[in-house]
């Protein structure tokens, strides 16, 4: 059945008709299509990582509490920042790595088309096995850091941390893959013309993105196996009873966890990049010096992961490095802040809504930024850290930073992913709300930090002053929740109506803006020769104004990889094997035995299988 | 009555009014106890001053770079039909100033940072009093090691003189947290690490665990107990004497409250003094501590108190404002609760439900308020 | 083995081929991933919190009187790292024979390079089991711990390569690897390379170093 079905699809895609249909999506390997499931799935986690975010505000929004258990909110809390991170902000990303980064180029797929299809299996493998923690009751609960040696086996008995572990072992798995991917894509698919200097901005931070995935990942992965290895096998790495050390756990964490900072601060980097130019109507400012600094950025962040670590008492000597490390980012965040503002500087701002939001992301970086100035300090850390201080600057990277800087991305590239352009009403009501129920929510907790309250606890009592606060955050933060249900009511509403989106619709710069929205399967019927920085802008200024709306064209002689359905098939050995890792005591080793065949077998008939 | 145009101005502001001090209430350190903002020790001062030349630096920065965004944003408005703006792409010149001046900021920001690591990092000599601290999930032990005393969840020192902390963990991560004194310090099993501070004013403040430590961490709470130097003294010397045995006849109250004088909160004082050796209420108590097993997990010995017990060490909790690591105060009344049903009060707590009936709970209180 | 879609411009922006970039890429990403697992043995191997246990290097008596012999048989291991090392020179030629067309000489060094990795991993087995009779498990101590842990995912990534060469070598047998697909053994053959290094480095460290 399979074969004829593909069979089928080929001879539609001969024809010049996309694929439809669940199997299409299943065994698709076009990075459009990957984009689109990417940022679907994505979004969902996003939400129930905001339910979750809503459940722990109700429990805050009172002292002494009861609505939620301390164990629930242990493993909400945990649940949380673990999906936002590893299930929301990375992959919501990594949808615009799909969807744009090809057609920005230049390219009609990615380096490995069916590579690109396993790592979203993968991921939404690796993000439906950490889910199914909750109807086992047994939700991680130790953190999204998952310190040693609370996540032992002694202090930690029970599925919670071997849910977390494997989970993100397996979603390691997928952002490694992903990242060997679009390393090679960038480097070897750019259209001809296309020198490294002339890529799209958000090109450029989403290759550096890639590379500190590959540098990062391995790190994380080797924390997680010795955790493993502790709590499967009996080995005692974190164990310091048995002369193990929980501080080795904490260094191989940073060194992954800080590069995973810009890991989901970078794209978005990249993503007000674009729209600031386009929406002043300027070239971006200083490009040159955007690349570098990111690159720079890039760098050191590799050379201050014990940042986070100054309350452990490393000593005046580490202290100071990491402390004056950490310092030397603000230059080049710096540079990119005064860069932004140098686009904007003289420009005829159009304001569109994709353009609210990025306005918006460089004033809430702003302040992120600046907090992170304030714990760059030891003496003065000491007090921040750990507190809801620390809450707040993340919160103004992460929501304020990373997910304006997305919603101004979605809303910007919206027209080319789906052909309708999202109603500009709706979405600057998605904007005000969002911008003033974020404020309210995570303002005040710089304020609790500063004065004395705790990070990751379940309750606080009566008498310290926490109350008033926490009950303005708590109102606030379903303010913040409403603002994205208007933006699904914008997704729905729009859905519903034509497809009207032109090829360019915010009289855009660069070469995804060249081709029908949205585009057909092989992206560009011809692959364009790049002459400069803004392609589009110096192609309609040569025509003397707007160019004529691209034609749609049958792609015959245009040659596309094959459907597979190979990738899910490896994908799912991988989670098989996963799966059977947890069970090891209950199964011994068949479950992963016959994992590793499922997994053979997927790989061996994808390198045998013609890939077209 | 009608209301003339400002009368009803003046309304809309007088509902608006109790908000706005509400707010600005909830802005002020002098509303949080457990504040960072009102450092009372020499440690706290040094990244307190710190902090504030960090934050003064800052709020320069964010309001010239929002101000300058701001201006931007209403200055450049175009329309759709303006002409193309000038096509600036970079200005050497401007982008050399705005790297140069973040470093010299910087520069500003890290010379007293790094003599602030120095000073906060120097062991401290001469006349120091050591106290070993150890987390447990989920309280706090104090030892007194040169005075050979053992406490728990209230940390007791004499202002002017400066303590030294060494500390540890028995079990898992802590982060000893004294936020009016000093900042963090993590607690590792098999690991010690280091903290000091000289308190400069006497009054008990709340201070708790700031890593997290497992299901309780939210209840790991302590307080400390500044003491005048003679107050200080007068505890001690009133802890000496809690040995093998209880003392005798429990100390007056009011010697407990003059040791902890300058005290900001206190529990609701008892009106009666608490039942003494002699009451039948206090002998069916001292049955029922080793019966039930409680003498298992609990010392109630200040003087050479054995090491690696379970429980807070018990010797003087009739006279500590809060139980359970801070969960509850310490009333008869909720101390009872607790010797009852500490998994419905603390869930997951190493103290188990011991099917203590109310008579029980109610000698066993009277044994433990004797514990002076 | 194949995955092309860059149908419409064959030629790549840099000129090399995409699995060939891919392949360097995930081995720098290797190489943090073994860093780590080394960094993991350095930190730990001097660690006997939970001794007393098998000394590797050196006899060693237990403050109890108990007399430890040295387990570790570098002669054994060093045959096996020679091997390795001569399984990449050997690749190296099969590749060689591969791109100038001469199956014959293709299968001699493939299969070769197939007989060095099989028996290095065979020594490894013997290695591990010979550990577990004398008393070192993964559980003994942290030596223990990190030792099985850094020589036994080489010795995966080892095992993967010999399944990859011999799939290839079967490919080979068929007269399936024509000169214009000899691209497909250099990509294994620089996989092979690179674990032969990473245990070029892991040798010295573990087995030399006291």
């Amino acid at each position: 059945m399979a074969t004829t079905a593909l069979d089928q699809q080929r001879a539609h895609a001969a024809a010049g008709h996309e694929p439809t249909g669940l199997w299409s999506w299943i065994t698709t390997v076009d990075h459009k299509r990957i984009g689109i499931l990417y940022g679907a799935t994505a979004f969902t986690f996003f939400l129930m990582g905001g339910i979750e975010a809503l459940l722990l505000r109700i429990q805050l929004g009172t002292p002494n509490n009861t609505f939620l258990s301390p164990e629930t909110y242990n493993e909400l809390f945990t649940m949380h920042g673990t999906t936002m991170i590893f299930l929301a902000i990375m992959p919501l990303s990594a949808a615009f790595f799909n969807f744009i980064i090809p057609l920005q180029i230049g390219a009609r797929d990615v380096a490995f088309p069916r590579l690109n299809a396993f790592s979203y299996w993968v991921f939404l493998l690796g993000g439906l096995f950490l889910n199914a923690s909750w109807l086992f009751g047994a939700a991680p609960d130790t953190g999204w850091f998952g310190y040693a040696n609370l996540t032992s086996k002694q202090y930690s008995p029970g599925l919670h941390v071997d849910f977390w572990m494997l989970g993100l072992q397996t979603l390691g798995v997928a952002s490694l893959a992903a990242a060997v991917n679009f390393f090679t894509t960038v480097l070897n698919m750019r259209a001809p013309g296309m020198k490294l200097m002339r890529m799209p901005i958000f090109t450029w931070m989403s290759f550096i993105t890639q590379v500190l995935l590959l540098l990062a990942f391995p790190v994380i992965t080797v924390a997680l196996i010795l955790l493993m290895f502790d709590r499967f096998f009996g080995t005692n790495f974190y164990v310091p009873t048995a002369g193990g050390d929980p501080l080795l756990w904490q260094h191989l964490f940073w060194i992954f966890g800080h590069p995973e900072v810009y890991i989901l601060i970078l794209p978005a980097f990249g993503i007000v990049s674009e729209v600031l130019p386009v929406f002043a109507r300027k070239p971006l400012f200083g490009y040159a010096a955007m690349v570098f600094s990111g690159i720079f950025i890039a760098f050191l962040a590799f050379g201050v992961w014990a940042h986070h670590m100054f309350a452990t008492g490393m000593g005046p000597i580490a202290d100071t490095y990491f402390s004056l490390a950490t310092m030397l980012i603000a230059i080049p965040t710096g540079v990119k802040i005064f860069n932004w503002l140098g686009t904007v500087w003289g420009g005829s701002i159009q304001y569109k809504t994709p353009m609210y939001f990025a306005l918006a992301f460089v004033a809430m970086f702003i302040i992120g930024g600046l907090s992170g100035v304030m714990h760059g300090s030891p003496p003065a850390d000491l007090q921040q850290t750990d507190t809801y201080f620390v809450v707040a600057h993340f919160h103004y990277v992460m929501f304020g930073g990373s997910i304006f800087g997305l919603a101004a991305g979605a809303y910007y590239w919206w027209p080319k992913m789906f052909g309708r352009m999202l109603d500009e009403r709706l979405g600057k009501l998605h904007f005000w709300l969002m911008l003033i129920g974020f404020n309210l929510t995570f303002f005040p907790m710089h304020i609790l930090g500063l004065n004395g309250m705790p990070r990751r606890v379940y309750t606080y009592p009566e008498g310290l002053g926490f109350e008033e606060l926490n009950l303005l955050e708590t109102i606030s933060a379903f303010l913040l929740a409403a603002s994205f249900a208007v933006f699904l009511y914008n997704i729905i509403k729009t859905w519903r109506g034509p497809r009207n989106a032109p090829a360019d619709p915010w009289n855009a710069a660069t070469l995804e803006w060249t081709i029908p929205s949205p585009p057909q399967e092989w992206n560009f019927a011809e692959i364009p020769v790049v002459h400069g920085r803004d392609p589009l802008w110096e192609a309609k200024r040569e025509h003397g104004g707007p160019l004529p709306e691209p034609p749609k064209v049958s792609g015959a002689g245009i040659h596309m990889p094959n459907p597979s359905y190979w990738p899910l098939v490896t994908a799912l050995g991988l989670s098989a094997m996963m799966s059977g890792l947890m069970l090891i005591h209950h199964l011994g080793p068949w479950g992963i035995i016959a994992g590793g065949a499922i997994l053979l077998f997927g790989v061996f008939n994808w390198a045998f299988e013609p890939a077209g | 009555m009608p209301l003339t145009p400002a009368s009803r101005h003046l309304r809309r502001w007088a509902c608006v009014l109790p908000l706005l001090v509400l707010v600005a209430g909830a802005c002020s350190p002098g509303h949080y106890p457990q504040t960072t903002l009102r450092p009372l020790s020499d440690f706290a001062r040094i990244g307190d001053d710190i902090q504030n030349n960090t934050l003064y630096w800052a709020t320069g920065v964010f309001v010239l770079v929002e101000g300058a965004l701001l201006y931007a944003i209403f200055r450049f408005r175009g329309r759709p039909d303006d002409p193309e703006p000038s096509q600036v792409h970079g200005n050497t010149v401007i982008e050399i100033i705005w790297t140069v001046i973040p470093a010299l900021i910087l520069a500003a920001i890290a010379v007293p940072t790094v003599r602030g690591i120095f000073q906060t990092n120097a062991i401290p000599t001469g006349d120091v009093l050591r106290v070993d601290v150890v987390g447990h999930q989920w309280w706090w032990e104090f030892r007194y090691p040169t005075l050979n005393l053992t406490t728990a969840n209230e940390l007791h020192i004499p202002v002017g003189q400066t303590v030294s902390l060494h500390l540890g963990s028995a079990d898992v991560i802590h982060s000893f947290w004294p936020p009016r004194f000093a900042g963090k310090r993590d607690v590792f099993p098999n690991r010690e690490t280091r903290l000091w501070f000289k308190a400069e004013r006497a009054g008990e403040y709340p201070g708790q665990c700031a890593e997290f430590c497992g299901i309780q961490h939210a209840r790991m709470a302590f307080r400390v107990r500044a003491q005048s130097p003679a107050e200080f003294q007068t505890w001690v010397a009133h802890m000496q004497t809690l040995g093998t045995k209880p003392a005798a006849a429990a100390p007056a109250r009011d010697s407990v409250h003059t040791a902890s004088a300058g005290a900001t909160v206190r529990s609701d004082p008892q009106a009666a003094p608490p039942a003494g050796p002699t009451d039948p209420a206090y002998a069916a108590g001292e049955k029922l501590f080793a019966a039930k097993g409680c003498v298992g997990c609990h010392s109630l010995t200040a003087v050479n108190a054995p090491k690696g017990l379970v429980g807070p060490n018990l010797a003087n909790v009739g006279a500590r404002t809060y139980i359970a690591a801070g969960t509850l105060k310490n009333t008869d009344e909720n101390l009872a609760h607790w010797i009852r049903d500490p998994q419905g009060i603390k869930k997951g707590v190493l103290m188990p439900n011991l099917g203590v009936t109310a008579d029980e709970a109610r000698s066993l209180v009277a044994f433990l308020r004797a514990h002076q | 083995m194949t995955d092309t879609a860059h149908a419409g411009h064959l030629e790549t922006a840099t000129g090399l081929d995409n699995r060939k970039l891919a392949i360097w890429t995930f081995i720098g990403s290797e190489c943090l991933f073994f860093a780590s697992l080394i960094s993991n043995y350095l930190v730990h191997k001097e660690t006997w919190l939970t001794g007393p246990g098998p000394f590797p290097h050196e006899a060693w008596t237990s403050p109890a009187g108990k007399v430890f012999e040295p387990i570790i048989e570098i002669p054994l291991v060093t045959l096996g790292t020679a091997l390795l090392l001569f399984s990449s020179l050997f690749v190296v030629l099969a590749l060689a024979n591969a791109q100038r067309g001469n199956r014959k000489g293709l299968l001699l060094w493939l299969g070769l390079t197939l007989l060095c990795g099989v028996f290095f991993v065979g020594m490894q087995v013997y290695e591990f089991t010979h550990f577990v009779h004398k008393g070192l498990t993964l559980k003994t101590n942290l030596f223990g711990g990190s030792f099985f842990v850094l020589t036994g995912f080489h010795g995966t990534h080892v095992t993967i390569g010999v399944i990859w060469l011999f799939t290839l070598w079967i490919e080979a047998f068929r007269g399936k690897i024509p000169p214009a697909k000899s691209l497909n053994l250099e990509i294994a053959a620089l996989y092979w390379h690179f674990v032969d290094v990473v245990w070029v480095v892991i040798f010295p460290v573990v087995y030399l170093i006291k």
